[in-house]
């Protein structure tokens, strides 16, 4: 074994462990300081004017009396006359001023005029007759295409028929054959023809090629089973807490200090830098905690780009701008709406033959992704074929787990449909056709009876539709999951200095899911020291580079990282202290505090004595992910997942009552079992939040959002979410698989599984998320048969 | 109103809701004046302040805090932005996420749905006043053992909401938790621990 390998369990003191997270205290006493808190002298604070109509070009901005009010320090035009306005709520000015009140103030006296122009906010099911889209493929286009898995002919064919109307650089190029894109397809995007996206169809529909496998016609013809229906997930929001927002003070001509809620503290500068033509390395980006990003928090934004121009025409005072809750509802992120209408088949005994579905749903304008159907299961033939909508309202933001929430809802609300259909226990259908989920079969084998166990399915479980008397009836619903969540590139800096002391510096962030808990775990774990013995340094862009937290790549890149710094440490610290010990280096270990020979722990030095061999100067080692000098890879990519669901159904009121949840989770090396388990039973929580009360509801009318708040957009309260338990998959068969990211699969099941418990408990399907007490009465008084949506 | 009435703040403080009915009533409009004056209105006197600052005392955990804000400045905001006392957070600011909650004489209130002057006389308590030092309080260190936190934004206004209501209900039942700590959110998802957290803290004094 490399010493880089993450050590046995019977020599990892921390590692695998169950530890309360190092900030806890910080947060729990109300002393750590998030992005909102920020607050120094002299901070002016912005606002901005937003567009109240979903569609419309600037034709004037007046600014001529916010200038002249009492308090204001700065005005700006963001959208100059003449631009073009695609959603509600987009940024036209912003005001800095000596407080909030005087901001507002200023800002209600800016005069804009406005052409108003039709807009469009349905995701309601395509018409029949949309014309498959022939127009070049945007970026967000072809990434749909690679993220979906199309096969590279059928890319390579549809980038020649249909041109790009993007310019691929060769970083995205370098980037996308990085992340798994075949060299012939990058080829593809070199010679591929650049068409204006202007020239593209104006139609808010853009319908797919149909991609085909197998052959489904004939498989759907000799089946035994067809069952048929129709799922899918509405448009929600992130709705973090502490809403986007940033601060920005010039230091000097061309310096910068930037505060700012982001998940990717490492990545910021370049951005704020680029449109200012200053040197990047000249702005320092700081960020201690953030309050919730779930996918949505990045770069500054143009509300962040307002506080750098505010700051500039203040003289350089820090200027904060946050978002209000109205406006970030509805211009700062939101997860596609995903629907479909399937048919699926299997033989007489189960076993899937054929898949068919026309899915759409929006994610603004861009469209919004397709989602990955079927979900998990490869079904030999198929056909399907997506419809992107384009809306207007504010752009869809990664939402934990991009498109599979939307996939399971559709595909595993299809094969539970199809388990009733043939009188079957969906756990049953589902484990009989686990070999079409590849290489993971075995985790979710194991994974399903882990989670029937804690579910008491086989006691529990009836077939459809509760037979018993009463208006309450109640069911159990299944679902699968998976993700990918290799490591991210990341930096560290690791420390020692002479008086015993260890400082890592890391240019990341912790979103709250444990990163500096899991950093501190490691670097204690491998130097055998007490995790108080560690200062742990994030939030700086001036720390060695760590990636953003996206698609959960961060445990794995900060562990590993951590890791190899961590093992060099020791290792140049063995050499140091060997001769006082009388061994070689190699006979050394770190353990207890102390630094000893293997062989005899008799001749050993505290932690402290071995650091004073260093003399007077510190000693820093560089940690890196991925390193292929020091090898073996200590992360890994590909996750399972099983949930399963107990509901009660009012079929009076439609009040929907999750009475418990189970999940069954691996994610490789697991390196703290309480920070893991907090993330599985957060995300089913989120999950029962958005299955049975999130939506973005927007006005055909005014185009804007009805709800753009947190009394009628209402997130699951402590009342809702019945008893959970997780079980999280350990030791052999997980453990030497590396450490994986956790933060989006468990995320992905809970709308799944909770909507098949309701067909389960009440006999029809509910279509659609969220499970709405007015949907599912609309669905008893159907019977299930959804002819239009 | 009599002038000795100005040595109550709490009945000084602004336009109370009946004093508006009655000027809303009647359609007298405000005078735009600065700072504080009276108004007759259906015969008795009506004090109203603003729209300029007046100056504000607050008594916030046991000291006294004076600063010139304008009336419409919310409770919250003079706590944050003035005072620098962060502990309580604005998210959705109108009442409906408890992110702020505070205590106020003794009972839990959103930050964010009252107004500065309307606050003084009153003794507040925020999370800040809830520690001294370093040292946490039990439902705190309950908290950090219960992992009943994740990004930590919503938790300063569960932790005072727990507290309070671990003061009411010292041992509370699962029914009792699902209704006395409904009126906070947390995105994260943290309540399985937050409910560990209220069954395990008796009175607020941690029992395992």
């Amino acid at each position: 074994m490399s010493e880089y390998s993450w050590p046995d369990p019977a020599t990892r003191p921390l590692l695998g462990k169950r530890i309360s997270r190092v900030d806890g205290p910080v947060k729990a006493s109300g002393r750590a300081k998030y992005t909102y808190d920020y607050n120094p002298d002299g901070l002016l604070a912005g606002k901005i004017l937003r567009c109240p109509y979903a569609h419309a070009k600037i034709i004037s901005v007046d600014t001529s009396a916010a200038e002249k009010m009492p308090g204001v320090k700065a005005v700006r035009i963001i959208q100059q006359p003449g631009t073009e306005i695609f959603w509600a709520g987009d940024e036209v000015a912003a005001v800095a001023a000596l407080d909030e009140g005087a901001a507002e103030d200023a800002i209600r006296t800016i005069k804009v005029q406005y052409e108003v122009l039709p807009h469009f906010v349905s995701d309601a099911e395509p018409p029949k007759d949309v014309a498959l889209n022939t127009g070049p493929l945007t970026q967000d286009d072809f990434e749909d295409l690679e993220d979906n898995q199309v096969p590279d002919e059928q890319v390579i064919a549809t980038i020649k028929k249909n041109g790009i109307s993007f310019k691929p650089s060769d970083k995205y190029l370098k980037a996308m054959q990085e992340s798994g894109t075949s060299a012939s397809v990058i080829q593809a995007l070199r010679d591929a023809k650049f068409v204006e996206a202007a020239t593209a169809s104006k139609s808010p529909y853009k319908k797919t090629a149909v991609q085909k496998q197998g052959d489904p016609d004939k498989a759907f013809a000799g089946a035994a089973a067809v069952s048929e229906g129709l799922y899918g997930a509405s448009c929600i929001t992130h709705c973090c807490l502490e809403t986007h927002g940033m601060a920005s003070e010039w230091t000097g001509e061309k310096e910068m200090v930037v505060h700012i809620s982001t998940q990717n503290v490492s990545g910021v500068a370049p951005q704020v830098a680029e449109p200012l033509g200053i040197p990047a390395g000249n702005i320092q980006v700081l960020e201690q905690y953030v309050g919730g990003g779930f996918g949505s928090k990045w770069g500054p934004d143009r509300w962040g780009m307002a506080t750098v121009h505010l700051s500039k025409a203040a003289g350089g005072k820090p200027v904060k701008i946050m978002l209000e809750r109205a406006a970030d509802q509805e211009v700062a992120g939101m997860r596609p709406s995903g629907y479909g209408r399937v048919k699926i088949a299997a033989d007489k005994d189960g076993n899937f033959l054929a898949w068919h579905s026309s899915s759409w749903g929006t994610g603004g304008m861009g469209g919004g992704g397709t989602p990955p159907l079927p979900y998990i299961f490869d079904i030999p033939n198929q056909h399907k074929q997506n419809v992107a909508i384009a809306t207007n309202q504010g752009s869809a933001r990664a939402w934990r787990a991009p498109t599979h929430p939307q996939a399971a809802v559709i595909t595993m609300g299809a094969i539970e449909d199809l388990a009733a259909k043939m009188n079957m226990d969906p756990v049953e259908l589902i484990t009989r056709n686990l070999a079409l989920t590849g290489k993971r079969a075995d985790t979710y084998r194991d994974e399903l009876r882990v989670a029937a166990e804690l579910m008491e399915w086989k006691k529990n479980w009836h077939p459809r539709g509760e037979k018993t008397p009463g208006p309450v009836k109640r069911g159990l619903g299944v679902s699968l999951h998976t993700w990918g969540g290799r490591g991210h590139n990341s930096d560290c800096d690791l420390t020692i200095y002479p008086d015993g002391t260890v400082e890592i510096k890391m240019g990341t962030q912790d979103l709250g899911t444990g990163c500096r808990t899991v950093i501190t775990i490691v670097a204690a774990d491998t130097l055998g020291i007490p995790m108080e013995n560690i200062k742990l340094l994030i939030g700086n862009n001036r720390y060695p580079v760590s990636g953003g937290s996206g698609g959960s790549t961060t445990t794995g890149g900060v562990s590993s990282s951590t890791r190899r710094a961590a093992v060099d440490a020791r290792s140049q610290l063995f050499a140091r202290v060997a001769p006082t010990l009388k061994a070689q280096p190699e006979e050394l270990e770190a353990v207890n505090g102390t630094i000893r020979v293997k062989s005899d722990p008799s001749r050993s030095l505290s932690w402290k004595e071995a650091c004073l061999k260093l003399g007077a100067m510190p000693m820093t080692v560089h940690g890196k992910n991925p390193d292929k000098e020091k090898p073996p890879d200590l992360t890994n990519s590909g996750v399972g997942g099983v949930q399963m669901a107990d509901v009660s159904v009012d079929t009076e009121t439609g009040i929907v009552r999750v009475n418990k949840m189970v999940a069954a989770q691996d994610c490789g090396l697991v390196i703290d079992v309480k920070t893991a388990e907090s993330q599985v039973l957060g995300a089913m929580i989120m999950g029962i939040s958005y299955a049975l009360y999130e939506e973005k509801i927007l006005d055909p009318v005014t185009g804007r959002m009805l709800n753009p708040n947190m009394e009628f957009y209402r997130l699951a309260g402590i009342a809702d979410i019945g008893e959970l338990k997780v079980h999280m998959m350990t030791g052999k068969g997980y453990d030497e698989r590396g450490v994986i990211g956790l933060a989006e699969p468990p995320v992905v099941s809970p709308g799944a599984a909770i909507s098949n418990a309701v067909a389960n408990a009440i006999g029809v399907r509910v279509p659609f998320l969220p499970l709405t007490p007015a949907r599912v009465l609309e669905a008893l008084e159907q019977g299930g048969a959804h002819a239009s949506v | 109103m009599k002038d000795d009435d100005a040595r109550k703040p709490e009945l000084t403080a602004g336009v109370t809701r009946r004093d508006f009915m009655k000027i809303s009533g009647i359609g007298v409009a405000v005078p735009m004046l600065v700072g504080p004056t009276v108004i007759q209105v259906a015969g008795e006197e009506v004090p109203v302040h603003g729209p300029g600052k007046v100056p504000v005392q607050l008594s916030v955990n046991g000291k006294q805090l004076q600063a010139q804000l304008e009336p419409r400045v919310t409770l919250l905001d003079a706590l944050r932005d003035t005072f620098n006392l962060t502990g309580a957070k604005r998210v959705c600011d109108r009442g409906a996420c408890g992110a702020c909650t505070i205590l106020m004489d003794g009972k839990i209130v959103y930050a964010c749905s009252i107004l500065a002057i309307d606050a003084q006389g009153a003794k507040i308590t925020t999370i800040e006043g809830m520690t001294e030092g370093e040292a946490l309080t039990p439902v705190m260190q309950s908290f950090v053992d219960h992992d009943a936190q994740q990004c930590g934004f919503c938790t300063p206004g569960f932790i005072v909401a727990t507290t309070h209501f671990l003061e009411q209900h010292p041992h509370p039942t699962a029914d009792d938790i699902r209704r006395g700590l409904s009126g906070n959110y947390c995105r994260c998802g943290t309540y399985d621990g937050i409910r560990a957290v209220a069954l395990a803290t008796v009175g607020g004094v941690r029992t395992s």
